[in-house]
């Protein structure tokens, strides 16, 4: 061994170089307050190492980002853990970078002859939130697109070059694939590239210059090695520790929480997110662009935070006067507490934001069922996770109500959203619509005239309900078991998911329902049922409520099948064009409760029971 | 005689002041290689699903003089997060031997080159490193850089006329028929 370490002393001179680095002198003894810059050095290390590694199974595109992540978080050994250290380390290097700055300035380590090395540091500070801001991007779920959508506008607000300068970053007029190319070739190669050229520079003339130690000095000056690299070391464990910590606690406090570094709902440059918000050590700057209206937005985004940077670099100038020490102290602290100030107000805006909290309750509900969908067997579509959302029925299907139907019609006496349309129902309401316990109520005397059913209708008076409200209520025993038979037949059509084990048990009834049906209760009539009738004057019967019927009503309800001539306000909202024929189906097939379920949620790598959508609790 | 020892309270101190800087950077660097580690080791636990017969052609589309002629195999793949229906997942060479059909693989065993199919020679030739196979798969030249010969797959004759093939890749380079995992 010692013949080795000859050979390659001799060659390489790697002895000297070593001793150097271990032996440097530490004036009056190691001491914990200087361990905030190896602390820095270790979290950057991490961030190289789990880097690189997530960079081994990374797929910077608009169709492939958001799903190699998911792949690495959800389906890769150890992937939750790996991207947890990455995102949670990078949020431990900004706390520690402001620390080692406040440490820096308060030991007067900045002052002459140490300038240029206060500069390296405040650049390699600059670098690290560059990092921060092009790695959130990366992931391409909504909050990640809806951030850099802000700070990339931000850059068009300067003068004379700044649209170039956007569209330089973003790759070109539109957010995609060459943004996260270019995000991901700044984020792993060209900033990185630059810390560790800086870190060089900022430890050699650290080394240069030696330590400013704090005075008095304790204890006789000692060597680097072992004493403060014992006291650093501790100090790296214990940021691991906080690191591990953030990534575990919130999954030991509710185990139904994601484990590691939250994924959001994959974005969609298309639809609006009203949940934007920056990583947290950004909401001062968010904060603080809100007082600025109008056009002097760029007082708030460029001149006043590039003007106190600019001041923060000349602390070292301003410690050369009388009390400029003290003075740059003030400042500092100043702006630290301010920065905190507008911090806690931006927290504080947005927990009494209703709005806010409701689109991040809807944003977080888009993100479980998104991962729900692309945990199923038929994986994710190649052109990206953002189809799941837009073909998922559960997803869709409220959104459409809304904003379609609930003008007249209600939902469980909502607007499929929560909330409670202003004009009173003059429409059905469609919960459960075509199941046998619908149907029930239709076709029950006490309830046929309220606004659930027709209430609100010209249908009100009409024939149908004129047949329930004489005839069935005269119904004995007999016939109202009938009737029920009847019911389960025409539930029947409609073969819902949710009465699939019910339909094949009550085959045998079915089957007698629809005899009842044309012999008995003579509701053939009117309507038609199972087989074509040309004098049919209701609507039609056969595969009543099936996704295809229904899919066919709301394209036209005034088609000869269903009300012809007497339909009453209902668009056709197909054959007008209203809706396209993915709209329609994507809302018959939620009306109908047919969409994608886990068949064990135990059994997903979710682990968790998706809640119910928030939009369809409150 | 033992030297007296005079410092010998500072040097355990010392000691275990080295041994246990080095233990706990040595730890903090080990979670996040740990980590990292597991995840590129990810791809070992992978498996290719148990291969299915897959219908590939019919006994028609064959020549009667038992040369053979090549299709694709159509199955479902996964990529990682993606998963395929009916895309290409590999091409066999299939002939009549007598009332069976046999089917080769058309990967070369020696280093995965598509073999190539000489009908005037009635060979096999790998384009690659020259590998040359009889037309029943056999090697046909000892000098062959293959260890093996090609590699012959489960057919089923169903109907009289529909063929099925169980396709499967083997790992090159090795005299054994190794499953490729």
């Amino acid at each position: 061994m010692k013949a080795v370490v000859a050979w390659l002393d001799e060659r390489t001179g790697c002895k000297k170089l070593v001793h150097e680095a271990l032996y440097e002198n530490v004036p009056g003894g190691a001491r914990w307050r200087y361990v905030w810059g190896s602390t820095l050095l270790f979290t950057f290390a991490v961030q190289v190492i789990t880097g690189i590694f997530l960079w081994m199974a990374y797929s910077p595109s608009s169709q492939t980002a958001w799903e190699s992540v998911f792949f690495i978080q959800y389906q890769m050994t150890g992937g939750w853990l790996l991207r947890g250290l990455h995102h949670f380390t990078a949020q431990a290097m900004n706390v520690l970078l402001v620390l080692h700055l406040l440490q820096v300035v308060i030991d007067g380590a900045y002052k002459a002859p140490r300038e240029v090395n206060f500069w390296f540091g405040l650049l390699l500070l600059l670098l690290v939130l560059g990092l921060s801001l092009t790695g959130y991007l990366l992931p391409w779920d909504q909050k990640g697109l809806a951030a850099t959508k802000v700070s990339t506008n931000l850059i068009a607000v300067a003068p004379v070059f700044g649209t170039f300068l956007q569209k330089l970053i973003v790759g070109g007029p539109e957010y995609g694939h060459h943004t996260l190319t270019r995000f991901f070739a700044l984020h792993a190669g060209v900033l990185p590239g630059m810390v560790i050229a800086l870190i060089f520079g900022h430890v050699y003339l650290f080394r240069k210059h030696g330590i400013t130690a704090k005075r008095p000095l304790r204890r006789p000056d000692a060597a680097f090695w072992p004493d403060q690299v014992f006291r650093d070391a501790v100090a790296c464990l214990a940021v691991l520790a906080a690191v591990l910590g953030l990534i575990l606690a919130p999954h030991w406090l509710n185990p139904s929480a994601p484990l590691g570094a939250e994924l959001g709902a994959p974005a969609d440059p298309s639809q609006p997110f009203s949940a934007a918000r920056p990583e947290w050590y950004f909401l001062f700057l968010f904060q603080f662009l809100k007082y600025f209206p109008g056009t002097s937005e760029i007082w708030g985004a460029i001149v006043i935070p590039t003007f106190l940077l600019l001041l923060v670099f000349l602390l070292p100038v301003f410690a050369r006067w009388k009390s400029g020490h003290r003075f740059n102290l003030a400042f500092l602290f100043a702006l630290l507490g301010g920065a905190i100030l507008l911090t806690f107000e931006a927290m504080r805006e947005d927990r009494a934001d209703l709005n806010f909290q409701a689109a991040i309750a809807s944003t977080k509900w888009q993100a479980e069922r998104v991962k729900e969908l692309a945990a199923s067997p038929n994986g994710i579509p190649i052109i990206g996770a953002v189809a799941l959302l837009r073909e998922d029925p559960l997803t869709q299907g409220p959104l459409l109500f809304a904003k379609h139907c609930a003008s007249c019609h209600r939902f469980g006496g909502t607007d499929a959203l929560g909330a409670i349309p202003k004009d009173p129902p003059a429409a059905s309401d469609l919960k459960n619509f075509a199941s046998r316990q619908w149907l029930a109520g239709l076709l029950d005397p006490a309830r046929i005239q309220t606004v659930h059913y027709f209430g609100a209708t010209k249908f009100k008076e009409g024939k149908m309900a004129r047949f329930v409200t004489k005839k069935v209520a005269a119904f004995g025993p007999a016939e109202k078991e009938k009737l029920g038979k009847a019911i389960a037949a025409v539930s029947a059509q409609a073969q819902l998911k949710g009465q699939r084990a019910a339909d094949a048990a009550d085959a045998p009834t079915i089957e007698a329902g629809q005899k009842i049906i044309r012999e008995e209760l003579n509701c053939t009539d009117c309507h038609s049922f199972l087989m074509p009738d040309e004098n049919a004057t209701a609507p039609d019967l056969t595969g009543y409520g099936s996704e295809d019927w229904v899919v066919r009503f709301i394209s036209n309800p005034a088609a000869d099948e269903f009300y012809g001539s007497r339909n009453d306000r209902m668009p056709a909202f197909g054959k007008d064009k209203i809706l396209d024929e993915k709209s329609i189906r994507l809302l018959s097939n939620w009306l109908r409760g047919e969409w994608y379920e886990p068949k064990e949620a135990a059994d997903s790598k979710l682990a968790t029971a998706l809640p119910k959508n928030p939009a369809l609790n409150e | 005689m033992e030297a007296p020892c005079e410092n010998c309270d500072q040097n355990r101190r010392h000691f275990l002041k080295e041994a246990g800087a080095i233990a706990i950077s040595g730890v903090a660097v080990a979670v996040p290689a740990a980590a990292g580690l597991a995840v590129f080791l990810d791809p070992l636990r992978r498996r290719s699903g148990p291969s299915e017969l897959v219908r590939v052609a019919s006994l028609e589309s064959l020549p009667k003089d038992g040369s053979p002629k090549q299709f694709s195999i159509v199955a479902d793949r996964t990529d990682a997060w993606n998963r395929y229906a009916s895309v290409p997942v590999g091409a066999v060479y299939l002939r009549r031997a007598g009332d069976k059909v046999e089917a080769l693989n058309v990967v070369c065993p020696h280093a995965g080159c598509f073999v190539n199919y000489l009908s005037d020679r009635k060979q096999f030739l790998c384009p690659c490193h020259n590998s040359l196979f009889a037309l029943d798969g056999s090697l046909a030249n000892l000098k062959s850089p293959s260890a093996r010969a090609m590699d012959a797959l489960e057919v089923e004759l169903r109907n009289g006329t529909e063929i099925w093939v169980r396709f499967q890749n083997f790992q090159t380079g090795k005299p054994e028929k190794i499953p490729a995992a």
